[in-house]
């Protein structure tokens, strides 16, 4: 019998982070991964967010494949054929360290997995955990799909992703609202250096990210994103599932047409398609969080929900969880306490004095509200956007007369009263 | 107790092989690396025999560091011992560089333990050559069968070995004495399964590391790019194919409506095969 001080179940960040954390602490850890290698299952935009992984590892920036660092942020709302926005681009930006990365997560998921090997954890690819093994309400290990397939430990940290097969299986959680689940497909599309460069105006290294909201979604809620890569550009879109099934959209449709809209051609033209992915994102937010915790077992990344939808920020909530729930089972462990649930509730007061629980609760309603009020998606981005157009054609129209149809333009689409209500809705939930 | 040696290479996955759009170079990096498909045929068969008649499996494999993954692999499929042979001196070998380092150290494993057998993939799916089993042959003087579908049977006792061998037409039966060297053909069985058990195992051994002199080599000239005649002129992506398949209507779905009509079209596009096939006919 094959016992070990932890068990991690998925090779992600936040499966990578837990077990790098517990095996450079000296612990026997043994990291199980469904994909033929680690990343293989593994999809992301991709930002990397510097200080989540600096808190891990602190050398990343010399090690770690990167692409480019951001300089650049562009915040687009579209209409059909137009989009208004705002860029910010600093100098500061330019100053080590950088805070923002693209990655290829293929190539920084293999990395990050060496650093896990080096660091001593066993890590054991293409094998599927299939249950966990109880005694009694307790979890002493899992039971895998191979032959003489238990492996047993004092803790198993579930870091198996956003459908959390085996959470669910255990009872930790609650089959997937499509509500709370939105689905992304993405494209790799190669462009060589100086075309790339050329275009979003920026030297070797920098990088450029633009975040789009508005009609490119179909009137879904979601969002879409245009990253730049060293020698290609990721641009994809995401939506909620529950809007996907209701609008019987397929995503790959509303990628294509994105693709086709004609602030987004010009960008991408040219581009090669190198990779197509697509990944399902938890989004419920604190609302649809599960239990994170029990005798012996917690669960981080993905599978707990820990998303911030609004910053599109995963990755570096999935670092910060499974580096927090390997901060606490050090830390029973030097105590000589056992992996009880009342004892690893630290891990949920750890996450609670976190930027994670934090930004978490923030945010709780806004999942409820984008949804109840698809006229963020819809109609403002219009608004706004036809109220640009009127102001910046000179017709001889003066410009009292163009203020005055602009405002008409909002208070026929929404009334007075649901203009201020969903400013007061946007206020409350950003507060 | 029969040793059997499997040679493996660590290959980059070429399903996922990218060619670069503008240098029309092969662009390695993020592609997996993966034990060549057709050597996993070779080490089934060598687990096969071990289970059937007992036995001591051992892989060598000649590469960059990294290649250790390819051999751990190995060992988690049940291979009792790994050898890795690794120096800079191999760097930029061909088939015959390759084929003379990796007989060499099998020249050494032989050492300790007599070696009954040798398997090896028909080819490599990166080189394509299928040179480096019959170069460790004929270096060691084996029995050489290549292109083998199965392995009929297999005498520890009388040190013998009964096989079938695909060859153009037809399959042949062949029986040899041991040692031999086998090349496996593709399909011939499948890869088991690991069990937990060997996957920890295989994460916990440490896998041997030969250099040029554990590998009994002294003849620099013999290894690396000085031993390696084979030059690499030109390295280019094929053009993409340009003709577009065309579709063809025909009267009705009859097999001689259907033969008619694809032969008259063929023979309006190319006038030159209608010349030749009633050449051909009126002999």
């Amino acid at each position: 019998m094959e016992k070990f001080d932890a068990i991690v179940v998925g090779a992600g960040p936040s499966g990578n982070a837990a077990a790098y954390t517990l095996a450079k602490a000296g612990l026997s850890v043994i990291q199980i991964e469904r994909g033929e290698y680690p990343g293989s299952k593994n999809v992301q935009g991709a930002i990397l967010y510097s200080d989540a992984l600096e808190r891990i590892i602190p050398e990343f920036r010399d090690e770690a494949p990167l692409e480019r660092h951001i300089i650049e942020q562009r915040m687009w709302v579209l209409d059909d054929d137009s989009y208004i926005g705002t860029h910010y681009r600093s100098d500061a930006f330019n100053q080590v360290p950088y805070n923002r990365y693209t990655i290829l997560r293929t190539q920084f998921d293999k990395w990050f997995s060496e650093k896990v090997s080096q660091a001593g954890a066993m890590v054991i690819c293409e094998t599927t955990v299939t249950d966990l093994i109880m005694d009694g309400q307790r979890v002493v290990g899992v039971r895998t799909d191979r032959e003489n397939g238990d492996v047993f430990a004092d803790i198993v940290i579930l870091a198996d992703g956003v459908n959390s097969l085996l959470a669910k299986k255990a009872g930790f959680h609650p089959e997937l609202n499509p509500g709370d689940v939105a689905l992304a497909v993405k494209e790799i599309l190669f462009l060589p250096q100086e075309t790339l460069e050329s275009r979003f105006n920026v030297k070797e290294g920098e990088g450029v990210v633009i975040e789009m909201i508005g009609k490119i979604t179909q009137g879904l809620m979601g969002t879409g994103f245009l990253y730049t890569n060293n020698e290609s550009l990721t641009i994809g879109v995401g939506c909620m599932l529950s809007d996907f099934k209701e609008a019987r959209i397929p995503p790959y449709l509303m990628l294509e047409m994105m693709k086709n809209h004609p602030a987004i051609k010009p960008l991408i033209e040219g581009g090669e398609m190198k990779e197509y992915t697509a990944h399902l994102i938890p989004e419920g937010g604190l609302k649809a969080m599960p239990q994170v915790y029990g005798d012996g077992w917690m669960i981080v990344g993905d599978s707990g929900m820990f998303v911030n939808a609004v910053h599109r920020e995963g990755s570096n909530l999935a670092m910060t969880t499974g580096r927090l729930a390997a901060e606490t089972v050090l830390e029973l462990k030097q105590a000589g306490k056992d992996m009880s649930k009342s004892n690893l509730a630290a891990y949920r007061t750890r996450l609670d004095d976190s930027f994670v629980m934090k930004d978490l609760s923030k945010y709780k309603d806004m999942p409820g509200i984008f949804h109840a009020n698809p006229q963020f998606f819809t109609t403002y981005p219009e608004l706004v956007n036809n109220a640009a157009k009127t102001m910046l054609t000179v017709d001889g129209v003066d410009k009292k007369s163009k203020e005055r149809e602009i405002l008409k333009s909002f208070t026929s689409s929404r009334s007075l009263l649901g203009l201020m209500g969903d400013a007061y809705k946007m206020w409350r939930a950003l507060r | 107790m029969l040793h059997i040696v499997v040679c493996i290479k660590q290959v980059p996955d070429s399903a996922q092989i990218r060619v670069h759009p503008v240098t029309n170079t092969i662009m390695r990096q993020g592609v997996p690396a993966i034990i060549n498909p057709y050597d996993l045929y070779a080490l089934e068969e060598a687990l096969r025999i071990k289970d059937k008649f007992g036995g001591f499996v051992t892989v060598i494999t000649m590469g960059p560091p990294q290649a250790e993954n390819a051999l751990r692999k190995a060992l988690s499929f049940g291979a009792d011992d790994a050898i890795l042979v690794t120096d800079r001196a191999f760097a930029g070998a061909d088939t015959l560089a390759t084929s003379f380092a990796l007989a060499s150290a099998i020249r050494q494993i032989e050492k300790n333990m007599p070696v009954d057998m040798i398997f090896c993939g028909k080819q490599t799916i990166d080189g394509d050559t299928a040179q480096v089993g019959p170069g460790i042959a004929k270096r060691l003087n084996l029995e050489l069968l290549t292109y083998i579908s199965s392995i009929t049977s297999v005498s520890a006792g009388k040190k013998e070995i009964v096989v079938q061998r695909r060859s153009e037409g037809g399959v042949q039966v062949l029986k040899t004495r041991l040692p031999c060297l086998v090349t496996m053909l593709e399909g011939s069985n499948e890869m088991r399964f690991a069990t937990m058990p060997n996957m920890i195992r295989a994460a916990r051994t440490t896998v041997k590391r030969w250099d040029r002199i554990a590998a009994g080599i002294e003849d620099v000239t013999k290894i690396g790019l000085k031993g390696s005649p084979t030059v690499v002129s030109k390295v280019f992506a094929p053009s993409p194919k340009t003709v577009k398949a065309e579709i063809v209507q025909t009267e009705s779905n009859e097999p001689q409506d259907l033969v008619g009509s694809l032969l008259m079209r063929m023979f309006t596009k190319f006038p030159h095969v209608r010349e030749e096939l009633e050449k051909s006919a009126t002999v």
